[in-house]
């Protein structure tokens, strides 16, 4: 039975149990705010995580359908995947890598820094850096951080020599293991990382921070938390004042339920926060939800996320060790001398086998090509080059109602055309990458296109002015004062930054603001 | 698949097919399977697309040191969608027969070339991608590749190897850390 009754108008709503949702929810009900907390996946634990990777991936991955359209190559390659989401208690907390990455200062004034670019969407953040620093920097300290507040870099793996020596060779100057939110040594009741590869298939030992296993049970323990696993949002209502009233959903049955609230808070991944907003479309909001500005769903980023693989005639064994534990941050600046605006990161990444032959290679790779790289597997490396997209007005999250959910709500179509500057930036990272490899002497690089995107960012956007987005700085709707987005929707711009540490700040950061918000009786 | 006790009852009926093959003298699949004669029983397909399916694998990701029985896995696989899904049971018959009898027996050279004019079509990139998840998930092919798979239950690699590359160069402590259980923490 429920903790909190259905009619309870007091509770706050979170949709949503990830990196924004299950923070937000341990930050709300510590201070004794009580939470119901949707969330549309089932629950598991480090006992329950698969090790096979195909059945981690079907118990942990958004698998109901999303169309793609646009040019973006993923809508070719990828057109039943076109993003990898998690539908699982923790969300994408759980299959992340622990890359904990700050945004950089002029990223967030990515308008005044890169100025007016063709084609692009671009506006600065809302929020001052030095602000959004201190919420880093209590983020850090709460996922435990490596290389921040003396926590110690995870030590050097096989792959990781391998691209050292290469960023070294050619005059890479930051390189190292990471800022990881994996413990180097046992800290916060949780283990050391045992190097055993497997992070995205949900870490067995719990090593890698996850709200699955941190910010949900210790919102348990204050007694403040109803967290519904395998309940699905699918309208959040409103009452005549315009004002969220409550949440329709699902639940584990497929029976329709209604919980009340004060404040409703959407965490569901750019994707599905955009897909809910939109289906809750009424007479007074025809556009769907926060979205008078029809901003929600536009802006859409998600990194110029590919890879490049390396081929070497001698052992790496890349499987074993830390999945994505090696980071270069000298072409993070913006530069445009490049040929575009803006950074990237370029990623230690390794894959197990069926994944790198399904997802990591290039799609039409296959004949005696395949058959070299694969027979090789045991002496690649790879790398993910991690690049600020820019955002598009026309690059949007929409509803495809040609494609009905098992409930017979219409799926989300993503639309992209990439912009020019992102095809710049993909060739330059994987151009560097390449000559990377070469230094450390591969034999072979293999280059992929786009892959299907988890950092899916921005379709519903803080900022200033009302009619550039969806939500304030404080991710609260400028529409609707009851309603939040506390995922990575709500950020202004990508920065070349894997976004969870960023999410989680700003959860932080909007749980302050809530609570002020509640004490007033502003909302 | 399984020892190759079910052919005579296949044989008898007739209508859908039935693989079998020998495993190589060696071979370390032999160790995950019973007997080195395997028999994949086909519930939809015939011997005929089988076998050309298993060409057709084989033409996409070869490994010419890896035996037919992983490959035949693909065929499984296969077989089972097109048993339950009859637009995929059409889509591999449509393309089994676009490639025609002859591409079992054919050159490696005429094989690519025929997979090559199909390359852009439903039929090839679903094969494609069955080949891929199929092939490299099964832990029969996981030694052949050298993958370790899980080692979750071996305590990770922390003290078993996780850097034990010595062809290059260790990293400097600065832009890596110490090896905590390894007593140099």
């Amino acid at each position: 039975m429920p903790s909190i009754q259905q009619h309870d108008s007091n509770a706050v709503v979170i949709i949503g149990s990830g990196a924004g949702g299950g923070t937000l929810a341990h930050e709300l009900t510590r201070r004794g705010i009580k939470v119901v907390l949707l969330e549309a996946g089932a629950r598991q634990s480090l006992a329950s995580f698969s090790q096979v990777p195909g059945e981690a991936f079907a118990q942990l991955t958004w698998l109901e359908p999303r169309t793609q359209s646009g040019t973006t190559t993923v809508a070719e390659d990828y057109p039943t995947l076109p993003s990898w989401t998690a539908k699982t208690v923790g969300g994408t907390t759980v299959h992340w890598t622990g890359m904990a990455l700050r945004a950089q200062p002029w990223e967030v004034r990515a308008r005044t820094t890169y100025g007016a670019v063709d084609g692009a969407s671009l506006i600065d953040w809302p929020v001052e850096y030095e602000e959004l620093l201190r919420y880093y920097q209590m983020a850090e300290k709460r996922m435990v951080v490596t290389r921040r507040n003396g926590n110690p870099g995870l030590p050097a793996s096989n792959h990781f020599k391998v691209f050292h020596y290469g960023a070294k060779r050619l005059g890479y100057k930051q390189v190292h293991t990471g800022y990881m939110a994996i413990n180097s040594r046992p800290t916060d009741g949780r283990g050391l990382c045992i190097q055993q590869g497997f992070c995205v298939q949900g870490c067995k030992t719990g090593a890698k921070w996850s709200t699955l296993y941190t910010e949900i049970p210790r919102a348990e323990a204050t007694g403040n938390l109803d967290l519904r696993a395998e309940c699905r949002a699918v309208r959040i209502e409103h009452g005549a004042d315009g004002r969220a009233t409550g949440v329709v959903y699902r639940d584990p049955a497929g029976i329709e339920q209604r919980q009340k609230a004060r404040v409703v808070c959407v965490a569901c991944n750019a994707v599905e926060t955009t897909r809910l907003l939109l289906l809750s479309e009424s007479a007074r909001y025809p556009n769907g939800l926060a979205n008078s500005s029809d901003q929600v769903g536009r802006n859409f980023c998600h990194h110029t996320g590919c890879f490049v693989w390396g081929v070497f005639d001698k052992p790496i064994e890349f499987w074993r060790g830390t999945t994505l534990a090696g980071v270069v941050l000298d072409e993070t600046r913006h530069d445009p001398k490049r040929g575009f605006a803006g950074g990237y990161h370029l990623e230690m990444a390794a894959l197990d086998l069926p994944s790198i032959a399904l997802a990591g290679l290039p799609q039409t790779l296959w004949g005696r090509e395949l058959g070299f790289v694969m027979d090789h597997y045991r002496s690649m490396a790879g790398i993910y080059v991690n690049g600020e997209d820019l955002p598009r007005s026309t690059n949007r999250i929409t509803l495809n109602p040609a494609l009905r959910d098992p409930f017979g709500l219409p799926v989300a179509n993503i639309h992209v055309d990439d912009h020019p500057n992102n095809d710049a930036m993909r060739r330059h990272g994987q151009q560097q990458g390449k000559l990377m490899f070469e230094a450390a002497g591969a034999i072979k690089v293999v280059m992929s296109r786009q892959t299907p995107a988890t950092h899916n960012m921005c379709a519903a956007r803080m900022s200033r002015d009302p009619k550039d987005g969806v939500v304030n700085a404080h991710g609260q709707a400028h529409d609707v004062a009851n309603l939040f987005v506390s995922d990575g929707s709500a950020m202004s711009t990508p920065s070349s930054a894997n976004p969870t540490l960023t999410i989680v700040a700003l959860a932080l950061r909007q749980a302050d603001y809530i609570e002020r918000q509640l004490g007033t009786r502003a909302i | 698949m399984k020892p190759n006790a079910t052919m005579d009852r296949r044989e008898f009926l007739g209508a859908t097919g039935l693989l079998t093959g020998v495993l190589a003298a060696g071979s370390p699949l032999a160790l995950f399977v019973p007997s080195r004669a395997w028999a994949l029983d086909l519930k939809t397909l015939t011997s005929g697309e089988g076998a050309t399916l298993l060409a057709v694998a084989r033409t996409i990701a070869p490994h010419d040191k890896l035996d037919d029985a992983p490959y035949a896995l693909v065929v499984q696989a296969l077989d089972s969608s097109a048993s339950t899904d009859a637009a995929a049971l059409a889509l591999l018959r449509n393309g089994v027969s676009g490639l025609g009898a002859g591409f079992v027996t054919a050159s490696e050279t005429e094989r690519v070339a025929a997979l090559k004019s199909v390359e852009t079509t439903p039929f090839f990139k679903s094969v494609r991608a069955t080949t891929l998840m199929t092939l490299y998930a099964s832990p029969l092919v996981y030694a052949y590749f050298g993958y370790e798979g899980e080692a979750f239950s071996k305590g990770g690699y922390l003290l078993r190897g996780f850097n034990d590359l010595r062809w290059l160069p260790e990293v400097p402590l600065v832009d890596s850390g110490p090896v905590f259980g390894a007593g140099s923490g």
